[in-house]
């Protein structure tokens, strides 16, 4: 009887040391020094900044490198009809790169529009999003301008992709919804 | 006791037939008002459809409207009743309005004014594709009484049925460990009954030897100590060495995140690209932890799940998604009454799995775009994780194995074709590992 004791025993300390091995904190580091930066890390809490958190926006009016410069229509009613009417994409024939333009548009837009943009995605499909509209619905009557600045305001439920695309890239998305709209329209 | 046992027969069948009665009671006005409103609709206008109307519904108006919620727009069930009643307003300004609310708008119409400016002038879509036949659908559809009950009791019986589920299985292994535990104190008793019977027949169970025992006879053999000792050794020193060596490596790692964020329904049911919401993975060295707008970008409207994944969460996972969904607005700040943000936000603390000592360079963009690795190749089954976790080690030695295993794609890459086929002669092969083309030297990653 004592030896199965002894059995028990130890079972219970080796189950008690197995289970100890806890996968919600991280491992020991050796010399942390090394692996710790000295500098701040993108998402790092910092005290330096309101609310702890060291990713900040930039200072309003701050253009970025790379030549984007802001983009002065409002996001009203009437800065999207002046967008509607007016605004012109500035890439010429030889800059529009519609391979990447259609993966970007595949990841971005498609999951919703579909991939035709005929407004069936596969969250249209499965009834989680509703009421998309196909590209070249009649009362929307979209256009380059109208597409610019949907993308980078939102409408209605579809929210802003202002900061997942940049300008160039938008541009770029925006002619291939229109290749796409031309498509449906045939 | 037959009695007793009837009655006890007895009374669930009542209760089940009662139930039967109340839902059908429940039923009975329901059906009277469908009855009603598709009278009432018909009279107005030509019949309306209420299953074409949800479809023209869902791919036309579901964007800004729901039926009970206000969106964008106000919340439309009944609205043909309610315009009537409140307003006075047929159908005939429901047509102006849908085919044409700016034209409306613009007549100085007092309603449509005040609308309008209610939306902080947000302006409806023109619709001028709708037929009569179309909006005498949608409207058939507005007018159909609100179905919260029927789901309600639909997810009260579904979580009964698996909740019995988990119990039976739990009772299966209970009763088999009962068994197991019954086998072995039958065994016990067996040994000590045929005992007793040796003891009083007089036979003795067989003697032990009085010779050596074990222990004395391998401490005297001296060889076989030696061997055991080092045995030991090289035992102990493959444990020492294993806990040393995973010493700052975090595979499995899995906290506990401040939203319950799933993977599995996102990426996985949806289909969600991932650098849909890991848009920097493309163009920076990290892939960034989306900001709260990219889940609004959805969430804005999915203010719940379906209720099938809220009973699967809380059945598989113990997650109660729409409280988590909660959680989110709560950390954007959007009120949900008023459709608007707050303007008050929290940060979310997530926790970043992930991590890189600082002493080694990684740049995500360099690996999802030049070289077009698929994000799974490093970060596991993501679609398929419910709680996110570290798959790969993140170790020196296995970043080196898939640099010496993967060819790179120098195919069309027209600014690096003569150094491709210099380097190519060099080692004598067509594809060119990214080992071959420098990527194990040590000022790659470590500078």
């Amino acid at each position: 009887m004592k030896s199965v004791f002894k059995i028990v025993v130890v079972l219970m300390v080796f189950a008690s040391v197995v289970s100890c091995q806890k996968n919600s904190r991280p491992n020991y580091q050796f010399m942390p020094n090394m692996y710790e930066p000295v500098s701040y890390e993108a998402y790092q809490e910092s005290d330096a900044f309101p609310g702890g958190v060291e990713a900040q926006l930039p200072a309003e009016g701050s253009i970025p490198r790379g030549g984007h410069m802001p983009f002065e229509i409002a996001n009203t009613n009437d800065g999207y009809q002046l967008a509607k009417s007016s605004l012109m994409s500035p890439l010429d024939s030889t800059q529009i790169d519609r391979l990447r333009a259609g993966q970007l548009y595949d990841i971005y837009c498609g999951i919703c529009h579909g991939k035709k943009g005929d407004g069936k995605g596969t969250l249209v499909k499965r009834e989680k999003i509703l009421g998309v509209p196909s590209y070249d619905d009649a009362g929307r009557a979209i256009t380059q301008g109208s597409i610019y600045h949907t993308i980078y305001y939102g409408k209605n439920a579809m929210g802003s992709y202002a900061n997942q695309l940049n300008e160039e890239e938008r541009w770029q998305v925006v002619n291939y919804v229109l290749e796409l709209k031309a498509d449906l329209e045939k | 006791m037959k009695k007793s046992y009837q009655s006890l027969e007895d009374n669930p069948t009542n209760n089940m037939i009662q139930v039967i009665y109340r839902h059908l009671a429940s039923k009975i006005p329901y059906l009277g008002l469908v009855i009603l409103l598709t009278f009432s609709t018909s009279l107005s206008a030509q019949e309306g459809d209420p299953v074409k109307g949800k479809t023209i519904f869902n791919t036309n108006c579901a964007s800004c409207h729901n039926l009970d919620r206000k969106m964008t727009g106000p919340a439309l069930r009944n609205v043909e009743s309610r315009l009537e009643d409140e307003q006075g307003l047929g159908r005939d300004w429901l047509d102006k309005w849908i085919r044409n609310s700016a034209g409306l708008i613009k007549s100085g119409d007092a309603y449509a004014n005040q609308v309008y400016n209610e939306y902080n002038g947000t302006a409806m879509t023109a619709f001028p594709q709708l037929e009569d036949q179309d909006i005498s659908d949608i409207l058939a559809y507005t007018a159909e009484p609100a179905k919260e009950k029927v789901v309600v009791d639909e997810v009260t019986s579904g979580g009964g049925g698996s909740s019995e589920g988990g119990i039976s299985s739990k009772l299966i292994l209970g009763a088999l460990a009962i068994l197991f535990a019954l086998l072995a104190i039958a065994l016990i008793l067996v040994r000590k009954t045929l005992n007793r019977f040796a003891e009083e027949k007089g036979i003795e169970a067989a003697q032990k030897d009085k010779s050596l025992p074990i222990w004395k006879a391998f401490v005297q053999n001296q060889f076989l100590v030696l061997v055991t000792v080092i045995f030991f050794l090289l035992a102990s020193a493959y444990f020492v060495y294993g806990y040393l060596s995973q010493i700052g490596v975090d595979q499995g790692y899995e906290p506990v995140q401040p939203i319950h964020y799933s993977h599995r329904i996102h990426a996985g049911d949806n289909g969600i690209d991932c650098k849909y919401c890991h848009s920097s993975a493309r163009v920076s060295k990290h892939s960034g932890i989306p900001s709260l707008n990219i889940c609004m970008n959805c969430h804005k409207s999915i203010y719940q799940v379906a209720d099938e994944t809220q009973q699967e969460g809380m059945d598989e996972y113990g997650v109660d998604y729409n409280a988590e969904i909660q959680k989110l607005y709560k950390a954007v700040g959007w009120d949900e009454a008023e459709q608007t943000y707050t303007g008050v936000t929290e940060p979310v603390k997530w926790i970043r799995i992930h991590n890189l000592p600082d002493f080694a360079y990684f740049n995500h963009s360099q690996h999802v775009e030049v070289a077009g690795v698929q994000c799974q190749t490093c970060h596991g089954p993501v679609e398929e994780m419910e709680v996110m976790y570290q798959h790969a080690p993140l170790t020196m030695g296995w970043c080196i194995n898939c640099h010496r295993e993967t060819n790179v794609n120098v195919e069309g890459n027209a600014y690096y074709t003569k150094i491709h086929d210099e380097l190519s002669k060099k080692y004598g092969v067509d594809k060119l590992t990214a080992a071959q083309m420098g990527g194990l030297e040590c000022g790659k990653c470590h500078y």
